[in-house]
């Protein structure tokens, strides 16, 4: 299993803050996780949104990283705290 | 060194005695204290939600502490960063960095509150004239990581 993690702008855009998706290892890492998460359409789109930021198992890491079954995996808008 | 994301408000000048609290070791304290501006990008700002990714967020400022800790040599840091609803005029975050001289006081404020900008994951939501709205990212903040590599 995968969990996904929304936040902010994304996760009120797709009225949704998290799901569980069935681990498949054909996708090789987050940039192709997002890539069919995307192709969902209705909305799903803004996750290609070239600023879209994301984390694997609550650290930050690039769109290149390797999935791995029971990761949890983020997408988010760049941060703005402080 | 202590971390914490709480709701609740602050009172930073209780937060920077904290800092030097019977230790004598201590010869300089920095502290940083960022507050919520009543008026942002052309609208007057009524209020903020401040969302986070609880768990990560901890982890995130923890890392960015570690690499202070690192790069400085420090005697105690305090990193405080509220959540959820606040007003305007009210405290956000504190950075409070102490040490025996003030050079790496202030260089490692500087750093830690320059990396929670851009590295650690709080979004804020303001409600405006115009209505709710997510506040952009700023590049100038990007850029302001450039003077630590």
């Amino acid at each position: 299993m995968i969990t996904l993690q929304l936040f902010a702008r994304y996760r009120e855009l797709l009225d949704t803050d998290h799901e569980q998706l069935e681990y498949d290892p054909q996708l090789a890492t987050v940039g192709e996780l997002r890539d069919r998460l995307v192709a969902r359409g209705e909305g799903w789109e803004v996750l290609a949104e070239p600023r879209v930021m994301c984390a694997r198992n609550q650290d930050m890491c690039a769109l290149s990283e390797p999935l791995t079954d029971g990761d949890e995996i983020a997408f988010f808008p760049p941060v703005t705290g402080g | 060194m202590a971390i914490v994301v709480q709701q609740a408000t602050f009172d930073p000048g209780a937060m920077l005695n904290q800092l030097h609290a019977s230790r004598l070791g201590v010869g300089a304290v920095v502290g940083f204290v960022g507050y919520v501006r009543d008026f942002n990008d052309g609208e007057e700002v009524a209020g903020m939600l401040l969302e986070h990714y609880p768990g990560m967020t901890e982890k995130a400022l923890g890392s960015i502490v570690d690499e202070a800790c690192q790069r400085w040599p420090l005697l105690g840091v305090e990193l405080l960063h509220r959540v959820g609803r606040l007003e305007p005029g009210e405290p956000i975050v504190f950075v409070g960095v102490s040490s025996a001289h003030r050079a790496a006081a202030f260089e490692a404020s500087h750093f830690i509150i320059d990396y929670l900008k851009t590295r650690a994951p709080f979004w804020k939501k303001e409600d405006t004239g115009a209505g709710p709205r997510w506040v952009d990212a700023r590049d100038l903040d990007t850029q302001a990581l450039e003077k630590w590599r």
